[in-house]
């Protein structure tokens, strides 16, 4: 199944692509700001019961002390969503930890209107439960939107990568390193991905690489060992990479 | 990947990479500058368009290669942080509450007008029905309402036991928010849902008010919903017009896909939803404050029921804050 992207056109007319973001790394977005927003109606809540717990506290102000506890405890829960995205411009804590972000259809960051009629469709994405009518819509769109999503004008985007990364490393491979910048890049995320991948498939993938650099390395018979294979990766990068 | 095998590739991203990081750079003060200045807007358009054109040409040298990638990336990054919406100030705001709600409530002044018609036929309907049937109240009553008025108590002026008036009116308000864009929502279903919420509401309320006459205690409910209600229910009326005319751009979308209809319509209806919920919370102030204290005079009740009403269709029509041209002296 080809990933689903988004095209825009830039003002110079040029077109981009950016990765949309799957159900899976929606969901994950959606399970951190959830679990944000419950905690924070949760804390306050718990301040508000060890406050009244203090002695000497007269009784009537005990009862309003409860009462805007709770009253601020559902503020929070439900008010979370839609203010984090607007004061954030589409990229909540959640977002930022799943490597996604919210922008419209021509790839803009969305304002108030767009991110204010997402939330509230979520009436209807959130039915029967546990968001089933948002997650069906999710998997059955081409571009992964639920709802509130199609009726907003908006989409979710990977945006992982910090801002202008690649750029900055492929300038400085260029630059500083005899390898060309492909390889440099494939290196850098071999790198990034090492402690990841099963053992057998990072010797595999490193030799790999560094034959594309050294045709005759690890021509012996028993290839080497996974540190020197890491330590070779890092010194080819180490050369170029600022201290 | 054509930049190793290609020298002339090779050689323009050499010379290119040194103003790549300073592009880099730029992109990543971009993507904080909350409030840039004119020479940083004015910087950061010149990158853009800087990278846009190098996306280009390498593009052409080598499709598909790494640095085209990354170019790619950066530039779809800048993309975003350029075409930002401009900070929706103090003015943005009073031009909202100004001109954008009238002008979003004139689009569906019609549809509210026929709405209104069918909540009160449905009343109609309600009262008919259990005048006839009596016994279909427990559709629409709970065993506690029913018992209550059957013993000659209205269940509204008890509500105050509940809890105190500000508590009461917080969850008065945020039941008839769900209510209100709930109505909106369900518009999406080619406007069915918006029709069958005011009908149903239609049918409690016509059908409580002909239970509680036949028990005497009519007069009392029509005291009870005469501050609060008349805005109350308009508001419904109106947010089902908005979701109805959601639904009327799926039907008929016109020269736009059905897609870009809805959206165009939700854009436009989304400062009467702001303006519904205002309105809501003046409500529930009332219901929660003044409804069920029965030593207020129906005479105030009323005062405050159609003054608040008239507030409303002033805002709505744009007539409370239409500015005053002072005439131009030569």
């Amino acid at each position: 199944m080809a990933e689903a992207v988004l095209t825009v056109r830039s003002l110079t007319g040029v077109e981009m692509t950016l990765p949309v973001a799957g159900p899976g790394m929606r969901s994950y977005a959606f399970l951190i700001d959830w679990q944000i927003r419950l905690l924070g109606a949760l804390a306050v809540l718990l301040i508000v019961v060890l406050l009244r717990l203090l002695p000497g506290l007269p009784k009537p102000f005990a009862a309003h002390l409860l009462l805007g506890g709770g009253i601020v405890s559902v503020l929070i829960y439900l008010l979370y969503q839609p203010v984090a995205e607007i004061v954030t411009r589409g990229r909540t804590p959640g977002l930022r930890s799943a490597g996604a972000r919210i922008v419209t259809l021509e790839g803009t960051t969305p304002g108030i209107g767009p991110l204010l009629v997402r939330n509230i469709f979520r009436l209807i994405d959130a039915l029967p439960l546990c968001y089933v009518v948002g997650l069906v819509t999710c998997m059955l769109t081409e571009q992964h939107v639920r709802l509130g999503d199609i009726v907003a004008g908006t989409v979710m985007v990977c945006a992982a990568e910090e801002a202008g990364g690649p750029l900055d490393r492929l300038a400085l491979h260029a630059q500083h390193s005899a390898l060309p910048p492909d390889t440099a890049e494939l290196v850098h995320d071999l790198l990034g991905r090492f402690n990841t991948l099963a053992p057998a498939q990072r010797t595999a993938l490193a030799l790999t690489v560094l034959r594309k650099v050294d045709p005759d390395f690890g021509a012996s018979a028993t290839p080497p060992e996974e540190s020197v294979l890491r330590a070779r990766l890092e010194a080819l990068l180490g050369r170029i990479e600022r201290s | 990947m054509g930049v190793s095998n290609d020298p002339e590739a090779a050689l323009w991203v050499r010379k290119h990479a040194p103003q790549w990081q300073q592009l880099a750079a730029e992109t990543a003060a971009a993507a904080h500058h909350a409030h840039p200045s004119v020479e940083q807007a004015l910087r950061t358009l010149g990158a853009y368009r800087t990278l846009a054109r190098h996306l280009a040409t390498v593009r052409s040298l080598m499709p598909g290669s790494l640095p085209a990638a990354a170019l790619e990336r950066t530039c779809a990054q800048l993309h975003t942080a350029v075409n930002r919406p401009r900070h929706f100030g103090r003015a943005e705001w009073l031009r909202m509450v100004r001109e954008d709600v009238p002008a979003a409530a004139a689009t569906v002044r019609v549809t509210t007008l026929w709405l209104a018609a069918l909540l009160v036929a449905s009343a109609g309907a309600g009262w008919w029905l259990v005048s006839r049937y009596p016994e279909l109240v427990s559709l629409i009553a709970s065993p506690q309402m029913i018992d209550g008025v059957e013993h000659g108590h209205l269940w509204t002026y008890q509500i105050l036991n509940l809890g105190p008036p500000a508590l009461l009116s917080a969850r008065i308000f945020s039941n008839n928010v769900m209510v209100t864009l709930a109505a909106f929502c369900f518009g999406t279903l080619v406007g069915l849902g918006a029709f069958y919420m005011i009908a149903f509401n239609g049918l409690m309320l016509g059908g409580l008010l002909a239970f509680t006459h036949q028990h005497g205690l009519g007069l009392g409910l029509l005291k009870f919903t005469l501050a609060h209600g008349p805005v109350e229910l308009s508001v419904m009326c109106l947010a089902a017009a908005a979701g109805t005319a959601l639904g009327e751009a799926l039907i008929r979308p016109g020269e736009f896909t059905r897609s870009e209809a809805l959206r165009q319509r939700a854009a436009q209806l989304g400062p009467l939803l702001l303006a519904c919920a205002l309105l809501l919370l003046g409500s529930g102030l009332i219901e929660g404050f003044i409804s069920p204290r029965p030593q207020i005079s129906i005479p105030v009740r009323i005062g405050i029921g159609l003054g608040y009403w008239t507030l409303m269709m002033l805002w709505l029509t744009g007539r409370l804050f239409r500015r005053t041209r002072r005439p131009v002296i030569s």
